[in-house]
C-alpha cells in the first residue's frame, strides 16, 4: 500500500528536520538492499527462529470460546517470544540494519518498556550500545522493565519534558538521534514516524499474519471472520492485519485506548477523537487541540497512551478496510483477570485491550465462524501496577 | 536569483544579524515590547516563534519557551495581529519559525495570505524538509512570502537541490543536535557554505548554537548573516517582564563586534 515515497493514500511522508533527512535515506537504502541479501535474511531468520522462539502458536482457547459462546476463539501467542512480546520481530532487523549500516549504538523511545527491553536485548545480542528514552512517568508505572533494561547493558534515560509518557519519549529519541546519527541508528519501536519506518516495521511484524495465516487454515481449514489487534502505533495491529489485508471476508479490528472514556479527554483513542495533523514525522490521525497543539493522553496501559497511530492505519481507517474501536482502562483491567483465570495466561494490559472488545464481539457470532485475538504481549510487567490499581499495595 | 523581498533587500550591501524570540514568551504584549527592543540594539531581521507543544528541533531553553508561550494566548491569529501591529513600528522584516502541525490545522493557503496581511515576510518550518515542501510552496509563492530552506550539516550532496527553490535566506544550522548554546561550533562550514553558493544567490545566515559576539563574528566572517535564538530566550526567561534593556545590550554586543569583520 505503500508508493516510493512512503504514502499510505494521503497519509506518511518524512516530516523531520533536515539533519535527519540524510540517514533516512540512508536507512531506506540499507533496508531495500537486505531484502535482496540471503545471507542477511537467513541471519534474521536464525534469530528468529532460534533465538527468539518463532513461530509463536495459534492457540485455541476452548475456555474462553465456552465462555464467549460464539465464534471459536485462537489467541496468537506473541507472548510467547523471547522478551515477551512482539517487539523483538522488528527489533532483530532493525538490530542488524543497524550493524549492515556500519552503526555501533542504538537508541529506542519505549511506552511500557517492551520494545526498550527488546532493543536492549538485541544490542545484548548483536554487540551494539543502546540507550532507552522512557517517559518518567512510565519509569514509575514500569519499574520492573527499567530495571530489566538495564541488567541488560542499556542506559534508561527518563524523560520529564512535556507528559511525560511516551510521546515524550519519541521527542527525546529524534533529538538525540539529530545529534548522533553518524553512529547512532534510531531503533523506531513502532509503524510510526518518517518514511521508512513504516514500512520496515510493518514488513518485520508481518511475521505474526504470516503465521497466523497457515495455522488457522491448517486448524480450520478456512479464514477467520476477524482478527482483532491492540493499536497505539499500531505495530503488533498492522503485523496482524497485514496477510489478512486481501482477504475482503476477514474483518479487522483494532482496539484503541479510551482510558476513562472517548468523551472523558482522558483517553488515547486517536481514531474516535483525533484529526488528521503532521506530527513525529507523519501525516496521520492524532489527538490535538483546534491549534493543532498535540494533546496530552492518557491510558493505563503504557503501551498505548500515545497521541498518534500509524499512517497505514489511517489508510485503512479512511478506505474502511480496518475497524478501529475504544476501550477503556476497565474493561481492559476487567480482562486481565478475567482472561489470567479463564485461560491461565496474564495478558499485557495493552493485549488485554483486544481481548477486552473480543469479549463483546464473539458472543454475537456463530460457532463455525472463528476469531484471532493477537495477544500481543504477557503481563508480568503489569501485575504490580494491576494490583495498586485495584487497591492492594504491590511492588516489585 | 531575482527575489525581491524584503528580507533579500536587507542582506543587499551588509550582513545581517537575525534575532529570534518566542511569541507569548512570557506575553503577547512583552514579545511586541522586546521586538523593538532586539531592533533597537540593530536586529536586521526578527524571528517570531509559533509555540507548540512538541518542538523536537529545540534543546531545553527554547523547549521550555514554547511551553510557556502555548499557555499564553500565542495562537496563529493573535500572532499574526501582533505582527501586523509591529510592522508599525518596526521596519526590519518579521519572520515566523514554527512547527508543521499548528500550519498545517490553519490551513496553508489561509496561513500564508495571512502572513502576506499581517507583514510576515517570510516563514521557517524546521520539521519541513524540502522533499515535504511542495505542499505548502504554491501558497507561499503566490502570497510573496518566503519559505526558508534549512541546510544541515549532513545535507551534503542534497544541497543542490534543497537550495535551488530558496527564498529570503539559506538557514545553515551549524551543528548537529538541538538549538542551544554551545562553547565551540565543531562544523566545518566552510565547505558547506561554498556548495550552497555554487547553487543559489539566496544569501547563508548561520544559526544553532551561536551566543558570543566572538562566534557571530567567525560565523559573519564567512556567510551573510547570523541567527541568534537561545541566547535571547535565556534572557526572556532570566529577565521575565523586565528584559527589554538586556536585550538591546545583547543584540547591540553581537551586531557591533560583527561591524568590525
Amino acid at each position: 500500500m505503500s508508493n516510493k515515497k512512503g504514502r499510505f493514500g494521503g497519509f506518511g511522508g518524512q516530516y523531520v528536520p533536515e539533519t535527519l533527512m540524510q540517514a533516512l535515506y540512508d536507512l531506506e537504502a540499507a533496508y531495500e538492499s537486505s531484502k535482496a541479501d540471503a545471507a542477511f535474511q537467513s541471519e534474521l531468520n536464525a534469530l528468529l527462529n532460534g533465538y527468539a522462539g518463532r513461530p509463536s502458536p495459534l492457540y485455541f482457547a476452548a475456555n474462553l470460546t465456552r465462555e464467549l459462546g460464539g465464534a471459536r476463539v485462537y489467541l496468537k501467542r506473541e507472548d510467547m517470544n523471547h522478551t515477551g512480546s512482539h517487539k523483538i520481530n522488528n527489533v532483530l532487523g532493525q538490530a542488524l540494519l543497524a550493524k549492515r549500516m556500519g552503526k555501533t549504538r542504538i537508541i529506542a523511545e519505549t511506552g511500557a518498556g517492551q520494545h526498550g527491553v527488546a532493543a536492549a536485548t538485541a544490542a545484548a545480542l548483536l554487540g551494539l550500545e543502546c540507550e532507552v528514552y522512557m517517559g518518567e512517568e512510565d519509569t514509575r508505572r514500569q519499574a520492573l522493565n527499567v530495571y530489566r533494561m538495564r541488567l541488560l547493558g542499556a542506559k534508561v534515560n527518563a524523560v520529564t519534558s512535556g507528559t511525560k509518557t511516551l510521546k515524550d519519549a519519541v521527542n527525546e529519541a529524534m533529538r538525540e538521534w539529530s545529534n548522533s546519527v553518524a553512529t547512532t541508528h534510531y531503533c523506531l519501536g513502532s509503524v510510526m514516524g518518517p518514511h521508512p519506518f513504516p514500512t520496515i516495521v510493518r514488513d518485520y511484524q508481518a511475521v505474526i499474519s504470516r503465521e497466523a495465516r497457515e495455522q488457522i487454515l491448517a486448524a480450520e481449514g478456512r479464514l477467520p471472520s476477524a482478527v482483532v489487534a491492540c493499536v497505539g502505533g499500531g505495530s503488533n495491529a498492522i503485523g496482524m492485519f497485514w496477510h489478512f489485508i486481501g482477504d475482503g471476508g476477514v474483518r479487522l479490528i483494532g482496539c484503541e485506548a479510551a482510558g476513562r472514556g472517548v468523551d472523558t479527554g482522558e483517553h488515547a483513542a486517536t481514531i474516535a477523537r483525533g484529526e488528521v495533523g503532521i506530527f513525529h514525522g507523519m501525516k496521520s490521525y492524532f489527538v490535538q487541540d483546534e491549534h493543532g497543539q498535540i494533546a496530552p493522553v492518557y491510558s493505563i496501559s503504557a503501551g498505548l497512551d500515545y497521541p498518534g497511530i500509524g499512517p497505514e492505519h489511517a489508510r485503512l481507517h479512511e478506505t474502511g478496510r480496518a475497524e478501529y474501536v475504544p476501550v477503556t482502562d476497565a474493561e481492559a483491567v476487567d480482562t486481565f483477570s478475567f482472561l489470567s483465570r479463564a485461560e491461565g495466561i496474564i495478558p499485557a494490559i495493552e493485549s488485554a485491550h483486544a481481548v477486552a472488545y473480543a469479549r463483546k464481539l464473539v458472543p454475537g457470532m456463530s460457532a463455525d465462524e472463528a476469531v484471532i485475538i493477537c495477544l500481543s504481549g504477557r503481563g508480568d510487567k503489569d501485575v504490580a501496577a494491576i494490583a495498586r490499581h485495584t487497591g492492594e499495595e504491590l511492588y516489585e | 536569483m531575482n527575489n525581491k523581498s524584503k528580507i533579500t533587500a536587507a542582506f543587499s550591501g551588509k550582513k545581517c544579524f537575525a534575532a529570534y524570540l518566542m511569541a507569548g514568551d512570557p506575553s503577547l504584549a512583552k514579545t511586541r515590547e522586546y521586538i523593538a527592543a532586539l531592533a533597537e540594539g540593530g536586529a536586521d531581521i526578527i524571528e517570531i516563534g509559533i509555540p507548540f507543544s512538541d518542538p523536537i528541533a529545540e534543546g531545553e531553553v527554547i523547549q521550555a519557551a514554547n511551553l510557556r508561550a502555548k499557555d499564553s494566548g500565542a495562537t496563529l491569529d493573535a500572532i499574526f495581529a501582533l505582527t501586523a501591529d509591529v510592522s508599525r513600528e518596526v521596519a526590519a522584516p518579521l519572520v515566523l519559525m514554527g512547527y508543521l502541525n499548528p500550519v498545517f490545522r490553519y490551513g496553508y493557503e489561509r496561513f500564508f495570505k495571512r502572513c502576506a496581511e499581517c507583514a510576515v515576510s517570510g516563514v521557517i518550518i524546521p520539521d519541513l524538509p524540502f522533499e515535504e515542501s511542495a505542499e505548502l510552496r504554491p501558497f507561499a509563492d503566490e502570497h510573496g512570502v518566503d519559505l526558508i530552506t534549512l541546510v544541515a550539516p549532513t545535507s551534503a550532496e542534497r544541497i543542490a537541490k534543497a537550495v535551488r527553490d530558496s527564498r529570503g535566506y539559506v538557514y545553515l544550522v551549524s551543528s548537529m543536535g538541538v538549538t542551544g548554546a554551545r562553547s565551540e561550533i565543531t562544523t566545518d562550514l566552510k565547505p558547506l557554505v561554498a556548495e550552497i553558493r555554487r547553487n543559489t544567490d539566496t544569501p547563508v545566515a548561520v544559526g544553532f548554537g551561536i551566543h558570543s559576539p566572538e562566534q557571530a563574528a567567525k560565523m559573519r566572517a564567512l556567510a551573510d548573516g547570523v541567527i541568534v535564538g537561545s541566547a535571547i530566550v535565556d534572557i526572556i526567561a532570566r529577565g521575565g517582564g523586565s528584559a527589554a534593556a538586556e536585550l538591546t545590550r545583547y543584540v547591540r554586543s553581537m551586531t557591533a563586534e560583527t561591524q568590525y569583520n
